[in-house]
């Protein structure tokens, strides 16, 4: 006889396998299902830079997890209640993070001694007493995968590859989550190759069947998540590439200009690239470059002859268009800058997340050189996040850098649609041909927003030649002389100050607007910051979270704000970057903690800082 | 757009001169180019707000300022990747690139490449003077092995790179050459360069008076200049020389073009080569020419032969078929969504 099905608040699913065996598949087919659920969630694709790293390996392992709950979902959970390991190298790699206790689902046909020998175990840990203290599930999924899709008359390989599905299909059945998504998903990727789809929905209700049918449901139990008490509207699941692509056409309608969006491949930034290419019918032109200078270069040409120029990117890629920022600076165009961070220096990890490249966007020139920066926080923040870039590159004349990064990029929650129609439009204003004999200059500023006249080419009348030489503040042409200089190079920075005027102030997120701790943190850690901060205060501690998407300038009353707090905490993804920012702008005593893991904070390990130090 | 149909102004010199004082040394032969470009722009019909200069950085690329057009002086080598930008944004403009030896070929040599593989219609003028000037005058990508300069004192070692071949191996459809000196000759090469669908490659040689002098002295010097110049014109036998004595023939077992001398070895002028500008393989030949003793350096419109459709055109096209298909709801709205109540 079954087990009853149990409810849970939340719980954490990771899935682990060899690159090829499609965990990234399974995983976001399993998000799919469990946002139609209704269910809060957030996920983590974690996979190598090696598209095909050797079969077995350790290094060759992906993974996907995901945390889904019926209440508020931040993270995406420090530890999984689940691990299903498709290989001998996928449970070695993943093992010591199981929560003690937790469910282990392994592929038992994968288990030979060459794949065992590949993974680095001497012994078979299914076996042994390693997994001692686990609730450990050990099946031969590639054999009944085998059985279930053997009517179809796939070869070996095929026949095997279908195992993800089986899993998936057990895995649906074990959180009471629908297969029929899963299965209009199979029939339409695989349209024109009827047996491949007919074959994987078999594996996948063979997967479904043996949970429900075996001697499993016996001892195990089914689980159910209930739907989450959400704001009313209609959602989807979005990824960050995907919600900043989409913010990044809104802003082309919102300014009444056309995207000029130029790009160069590089992980994690091209899904981007991709979006965009796939939104032609926007009037969005896309080109990819023959390297990353000729990318933003194609886009800041683009932005002198009357368009919005966008680029994007990442920390290597970024370093290379430096050059070409300055001359967006000094000539005063409009232009979007994105750059989805990854692990550094150099090549660093490609496909791991980081938040180190803070002092590039904020300094990372040659010369007095300001730009706005801005920071998305999650998948669906980089919508609006998006947008704010454009709209401040076109009223204020400047690039702007967009800081997301490799975790955002990638990673998945559920999003409410937002209405277009509600947004405030920005028109953009160019130079019409002048009256009379009035001659154009291009460096006329706008008395409140310090922008300079942007005159297009196509417009008679309105002729002019700029350049990234210094140009003379009253006539626009070059000039060499020093006090202009000075005016120039001080004009640059109260344009850019100014902003703080037009943003709006900073709020708290958790807590009050004084107290003990203030933890200031900004990017992909608001999640596991907000989750550490209200554990750290349902422990009655007097702790407020405050995060930044506008890190140049800062809000107008960022510095009263964190003089309040007693102590100032800056968790980062990095070696302490907006600690020194905040130190240096407010002479403040801001401590950082910090991680360069490649991986996401933990909410325990934040919150042991966070008792740390107010202990302190 | 200008909502008046008024007749269209004859635009003399004068309108295409902009109120910035020169700063090239005295005797450049960028000022020959300067002027021809602002005789020939009006000759042209172009009109001052549909045609843009993008530069790079050296002593060319202070071009745009002198041009009372759109002008935009970048950064050193990009000029190529941004017109690129300008002109995907804005098809209608006419879109010239002014660049050197070493902003064209060796810093910016990648931008080049792609600009013209891709055949982006701009109108790109190389100035080859062979030396850096505005850095003071080391030697550049195309300065013949030897050049002596404050950094190769005891002479360069590096050959040379050859920009007509250079942009043909790039897949250009348009390559010419003329030098600054030629008040007649290159506004009709700038005219076919204009006239041509795609991207146009000319070679200006340009005599840089103080770190690089009389390096096409022979080419410029009129005494000189018939025995160094071939004078193309399609369809033409390429004959040439003071006495109108030389010509080139294809030899076959050497499989290269040759220098002969009409009337000797029983050579006469229907053997002469006759210049084809759609054929690609006699460009090649033809960009090669001038290396050796004895051989002229061959002036005038080197290959021609226009894509069927543009590239830009291509790029703006895809987008058009696609156009009002869906909106950005429609795309937001795409996935698969539920309803919270």
């Amino acid at each position: 006889m079954a087990l009853e099905v149990q409810t849970l608040e939340s719980a954490v699913v990771r899935f682990a396998g060899d690159s090829g065996d499609g965990m990234q598949l399974t995983g976001s087919q399993f998000t799919n299902s469990t946002a139609l659920s209704g269910n809060d969630l957030a996920t983590f694709p974690d996979f190598p830079a090696e598209i095909r790293a050797p079969v077995g390996t350790t290094f060759g392992v992906s993974a996907f997890q995901i945390n889904f709950g019926a209440t508020s979902i931040k993270t995406v959970g420090d530890q999984p209640d689940v691990l299903v390991a498709m290989n001998p190298a996928a449970l070695k790699v993943n093992l010591s993070n199981l929560r003690k206790g937790g469910m282990l689902v392994l592929d038992e046909g994968s288990f030979t001694t060459r794949n065992l020998q590949k993974a680095g175990y001497a012994d078979n840990p299914a076996e042994g007493d390693t997994l001692d203290g686990y609730q450990v599930i050990k099946l031969d999924i590639s054999k009944m995968t085998m059985e279930a899709v053997k009517e179809f008359g796939l070869g070996n390989k095929e026949a095997l590859r279908c195992k993800n599905m089986w899993t998936l299909g057990l895995m649906l059945w074990m959180y009471t989550r629908k297969r029929q998504p899963v299965i209009d998903w199979l029939e339409k990727k695989f349209a024109k190759k009827p047996e491949i789809a007919n074959a994987n929905i078999a594996a996948l209700n063979a997967g479904h069947a043996y949970g429900e049918t075996s001697e499993l449901s016996a001892h195990i139990h089914q689980y159910e998540v209930e739907p989450v008490h959400a704001e009313p509207g209609i959602y989807r699941t979005v990824t960050g590439s995907q919600a900043l692509s989409w913010g990044i056409a809104a802003g082309g309608e919102l300014s009444g200009l056309e995207i000029m969006f130029g790009s160069y491949p590089i992980t994690p930034a091209s899904p981007i690239l991709h979006t965009l290419s796939g939104m032609k019918e926007l009037g969005i032109v896309t080109f990819q470059a023959e390297d990353e200078i000729a990318a933003i270069c194609a886009a800041l040409g683009a932005s002198y002859a009357g368009a919005l120029g966008v680029t994007s990117s990442s920390g290597p890629g970024i370093a290379l268009k430096t050059e070409a920022l300055g001359l967006a600076i000094s000539t005063e165009l409009p232009l979007v800058v994105i750059n989805s961070q990854r692990g550094g220096p150099s090549t660093g990890l490609p496909t791991k997340t980081e938040q180190s490249d803070l002092y590039q966007a904020i300094y990372g020139r040659n010369g007095d050189a300001p730009m706005p920066v801005v920071a998305t926080r999650s998948p669906g923040d980089c919508f609006e996040v998006a947008i704010e870039a454009c709209r401040l590159a076109v009223k204020y004349m400047t690039p702007v850098m967009l800081l997301t990064d490799g975790f955002i990029a990638n990673a998945a929650e559920p999003w409410k649609l937002p209405d277009l129609d509600a947004i405030e439009p920005f028109p953009a204003s160019q130079a019409k041909t002048p009256e009379g004999d009035e001659a154009f200059n291009p460096f006329l500023r706008d008395e409140e927003t310090l922008a300079r006249n942007w005159g297009v080419p196509g417009v008679k009348g309105t002729e002019h030649r700029i350049g990234g030489i210094e140009k003379s503040y009253d006539t626009g042409h070059i000039s060499y002389d020093p006090a202009n200089h000075q005016k120039m190079t001080d004009t640059r920075f109260a344009k850019i100050d100014g902003i703080a005027g037009d943003i709006p102030d900073q709020v708290v997120d958790q807590g009050e607007d004084s107290g003990t701790l203030a933890v200031v943190g900004w990017g992909s850690t608001y999640g596991p910051i907000e989750e550490a901060v209200k554990r750290a205060r349902a422990d009655g501690l007097s702790v407020s979270h405050i995060h930044l998407r506008y890190l140049n300038p800062f809000p107008k009353n960022l510095e009263n704000l964190l003089g309040g707090f007693d102590k100032i905490l800056v968790p980062e993804m990095n070696n302490g970057q907006l600690k020194t920012v905040l130190r240096d702008k407010f002479l403040l005593d801001a401590k950082p903690f910090t991680q360069v893991s490649g991986l996401p904070f933990k909410i325990g390990d934040l919150l042991s800082a966070i008792r740390a130090e107010i202990a302190s | 757009m200008n909502e008046m149909t008024t007749p269209q102004e004859k635009l003399t010199i004068k309108d295409f001169t902009s109120d910035q004082e020169v700063r090239w040394c005295p005797g450049c032969g960028d000022y020959a180019i300067l002027k021809c470009m602002q005789r020939t722009l009006p000759e042209l019909g172009a009109t001052r707000e549909n045609t843009v200069f993008v530069s790079g950085i050296g002593c060319s690329s202070r071009f745009p300022y002198y041009m009372d057009t759109y002008g935009f002086h970048t950064i050193h080598g990009r000029a190529p990747a941004i017109a690129t930008g300008v002109k995907l944004a804005k098809p209608e403009l006419d879109v010239w690139v002014i660049t050197g030896d070493g902003d064209g070929l060796s810093i910016g040599g990648n931008h080049l490449v792609h600009a013209i593989r891709r055949d982006v219609d701009l109108n790109i003028l190389l100035f080859n003077n062979q030396i850096y000037g505005l850095t003071k005058g080391q030697y550049s990508p195309t300065s013949v092995v030897g050049t002596k300069t404050p950094s190769t004192p005891q002479g360069s070692v590096d050959p040379t790179l050859n920009p007509i071949a250079f942009a043909l191996g790039s897949g250009a459809r348009f390559v010419a050459r003329t030098v600054d000196t030629a008040q007649k000759h290159m506004p009709d090469v700038f005219k076919r360069a204009h006239a041509f669908k795609g991207a146009s490659f000319v070679e200006i040689l340009q005599n840089c008076i103080v770190y690089n002098d009389a390096i096409w002295e022979e080419i410029t010097n009129k005494k000189t200049a018939p025995d160094h110049q071939l004078l193309l014109e399609h369809g033409t036998p390429m004959i040439f020389g003071a006495e109108r004595n030389k010509g080139i023939i294809f030899n076959t077992k050497s499989f290269a073009l040759e220098v002969v001398t009409i009337g000797e070895n029983s050579v006469t002028e229907g053997d002469i080569l006759v210049h084809d500008e759609t054929s690609l393989q006699m460009a090649r030949m033809l960009g090669d020419l001038g290396e050796k003793p004895g051989e002229p350096a061959p002036m005038g419109v080197i290959y021609a032969s226009e894509a069927d459709h543009s590239y830009v055109d291509a790029v703006r096209g895809q987008m058009d078929s696609e156009k009002g298909k869906r909106t950005l709801k429609d795309i937001i709205r795409g996935g698969q969504t539920w309803v919270v109540e």
